[in-house]
């Protein structure tokens, strides 16, 4: 069936599927059964699965990825949820040193079906401890799947996915994301792997992650008016990465952007520059450009917050760079700022 | 402790096992052949081989990377348990396991690790699973003192008591962490103390008096069956040797030599030998035993010794199902 629908509220339908698919799946984390259910996604769940199936938990982040990952070695597939990315980090013992190997050092005896959904990203003043991404991080880990959604398709079609693969998934949902709008076909899988075109184009290809897909299909609208016809290439599944569409994209713009929703130096944007300067170096009109966050903690307020994180402008004058192209006058365009969608606190 | 002779010395035989095998890698580790750090856990052996002996079939068990009894008493797979030391593609971890990281989950031994207190909380999760599938099955989990002072250690106790789930803690106490002593590193009087503050059944006991460990761990699987909630046993031992490594270290200036009565009591098989040989054991039935875990164990090596190591293919294996 088709609908159209919220992020969030694919990322709630599909809970609710492999809930009522598969009996060994159960959804925990801190406040993940409340009156606001992780903004909305985890909603309902406790009112038709159950307290057994979704509950939330003691604030022990470190000992709950262990009971995750004990419960999934032990028959059930268990989602752990974390209302911000940046509280994983209290986790990170298990998931470096205990979720990521397990399965090694058994010698491939024991699987790990565990799912961690976790919250990035900008919110408004998230200042510096609930903004991080962190997917450079757990995609350096060797052992983890790295997930990040863009669409209500992708999140609900992902997440399943995800749920039903038999190796821990690192799953990343960007704030804002939750309320954008797209149409579902809940019997439509997307299977864990394959970036995703969303725009085709000949002159530059833009490769993202999460929230700055929509930054970079804004910036093609910009630059269509003045001709210029960009490729955005959404990654969805960071690790394990697969380079053919990203590699086949770039050979044909012979121009490309690397804009990674994190921090440039050491990040999974310098992974993908090094992976297409290598594949496609005969073709590169220009060398591959990275944009990500700066390289400070994230500030709090909003003109420092505006400058820390990329965007839109970014891309453009990026592109008009690499293009030898005018400047773009942008007086007259109208870009996301997030008061138009919801307000606070978050 | 009611036992018959045949349990006995079947307990005997696990003793000895863990015994003679971790002897005979102080006795081959000099040829670096075996390259894989060893945490020898000589004078402990009793805790896990008395409280895996009491366990029911179907327990999953967790453990640390002082791990050999638990390995041998659970498999009872000397072969196996020498290969992996060797890093020999036949052991149970094929080669990438190595002494710090045995497992069997196939024999209920889902886990051991060698960083502090990172099994207790799977443990948890297993018990979870446990109790979301209906199961009347338990689990354990072996620990060290110094696991105590993780905060992981006191999220799992929580987080097991408040969903009431079977569990049972053990502690294997040997009052280092490494080098340092509890009394430098504790805030607190006594651990059973401050469980007993959780909804915990919680008991002490002497590891190194084997009976002992199986009277103190079946009084606790009926306390936990009377009144489900998770137990804690804390058992006390000397650690013969040194953190890591084959050695002996009395003279490293942190601790003091035991006094040979003192060593004749926290000696779990001098000790056990003295009751067997009391409650009407032979001499000729205390030397087979070793005997033949002797044979068992020199097979094990020989047959580790000549298995191969795994292929350059197998670095890539095993990463993700």
């Amino acid at each position: 069936m088709k609908s159209v629908i919220t992020f969030k509220e694919a990322l709630n339908l599909a809970l609710i599927k492999e809930m009522e698919e598969d009996s060994s799946v159960l959804v925990f984390g801190l406040d993940v059964p409340d009156h606001k259910g992780i903004y909305g996604s985890t909603l309902g769940l406790v009112e038709k699965f159950g307290t057994k199936r979704c509950f939330g938990t003691p604030l022990s982040e470190d000992a709950m990825t262990g009971v995750a990952l004990g419960a999934a070695i032990s028959g059930l597939r268990p989602v752990h949820v974390h209302i911000r990315a940046d509280f994983m980090l209290l986790a990170m013992n298990q998931i470096a040193n205990m979720v990521s190997t397990l399965r090694y050092m058994s010698g491939g005896k024991l699987c790990v079906p565990l799912v961690i959904r976790a919250v990035i990203g900008r919110g408004w003043g998230q200042s510096a401890q609930h903004s991080k991404s962190l997917h450079s991080i757990f995609a350096h880990l060797p052992g983890l799947k790295v997930v990040l959604p863009t669409t209500p398709q992708d999140a609900y079609g992902l997440l399943r996915s995800a749920i039903r693969d038999d190796n821990p998934v690192i799953f990343l949902e960007h704030r804002w994301l939750y309320d954008i709008v797209g149409e579902v076909d809940d019997e439509q899988a997307v299977p864990l792997g394959a970036p995703a075109v969303r725009r085709r184009g000949s002159a530059l290809t833009v490769v993202c992650t999460s929230w700055m897909n929509v930054e970079a299909l804004k910036a093609a609208e910009v630059l269509a008016k003045n001709g210029v016809d960009v490729e955005v290439v959404d990654v969805r599944t960071v690790s394990p990465l697969e380079e053919t569409v990203i590699v086949e994209s770039v050979m044909k713009t012979r121009h490309c952007i690397v804009a990674d929703y994190d921090w440039v130096f050491c990040g999974f944007g310098a992974e993908l520059a090094a992976l297409i300067s290598h594949r496609c170096f005969g073709a590169l009109n220009r060398p591959v450009e990275r944009l990500g966050y700066s390289y400070v903690p994230c500030p709090t307020t909003r003109p420092l917050e505006n400058l820390f994180y990329p965007s839109a402008v970014s891309i453009i004058r990026m592109a008009e760079k690499m293009l030898a192209l005018k400047e773009t006058d942008l007086s007259g365009e109208s870009f996301y700022t997030y008061e138009q969608r919801f307000k606070g606190p978050f | 402790m009611a036992m018959n002779k045949e349990e006995t010395l079947s307990l005997y035989r696990k003793l000895i096992l863990a015994r003679r095998a971790e002897e005979k890698i102080r006795q081959e580790y000099f040829r670096d052949e075996i390259k894989t750090p060893v945490h020898l856990g000589i004078g402990g052996e009793a805790i896990p081989v008395g409280v895996c002996h009491c366990l029911p079939e179907g327990t999953k068990t967790f453990g640390t990377y002082r791990n050999h009894a638990l390995y041998l008493a659970l498999t009872d797979d000397a072969a196996g348990f020498f290969a992996e030391l060797y890093g020999k593609v036949t052991g149970p971890g094929k080669g990438k396991a190595g002494s710090m990281h045995l497992s069997a989950p196939e024999r209920g031994l889902m886990a051991t690790s060698a960083v502090v207190g990172t099994t207790i909380p799977l443990a948890v999760g297993a018990a979870l699973a446990n109790a979301y599938q209906e199961s009347a099955g338990i689990v354990t989990v072996f620990f060290g003192d110094g696991a105590v002072e993780e905060g992981v250690f006191w999220e799992s106790l929580n987080f097991a008591c408040l969903h009431r789930l079977r569990i049972l803690f053990v502690c294997e106490d040997n009052g280092l962490a490494i080098h340092t002593p509890a009394v430098e590193r504790r805030g607190f009087r006594s651990l059973e103390d401050v469980v007993r503050g959780f909804k915990c059944h919680v008991a002490a006991g002497d590891g190194s008096d084997l009976p002992g460990v199986v009277t103190a761990t079946r009084q606790m699987l009926r306390l936990m069956s009377a009144e489900p909630q998770p137990g804690l046993l804390n058992f006390t031992y000397l650690r013969f040797l040194e953190h890591v490594g084959p050695g002996e270290d009395f003279e490293a200036g942190y601790r003091r030599r035991p006094t040979p009565d003192e060593l004749e009591r926290l000696d779990p098989v001098l000790r056990f030998q003295k009751e067997l040989r009391q409650s009407g054991c032979s001499e000729q039935e205390l030397e087979a035993v070793k005997i033949s875990v002797d044979d068992q164990i020199n097979r094990s090596v020989s047959l580790a010794q000549q298995a191969p190591f795994p292929a350059p293919s197998e670095l890539y294996t095993d990463v993700l199902a």
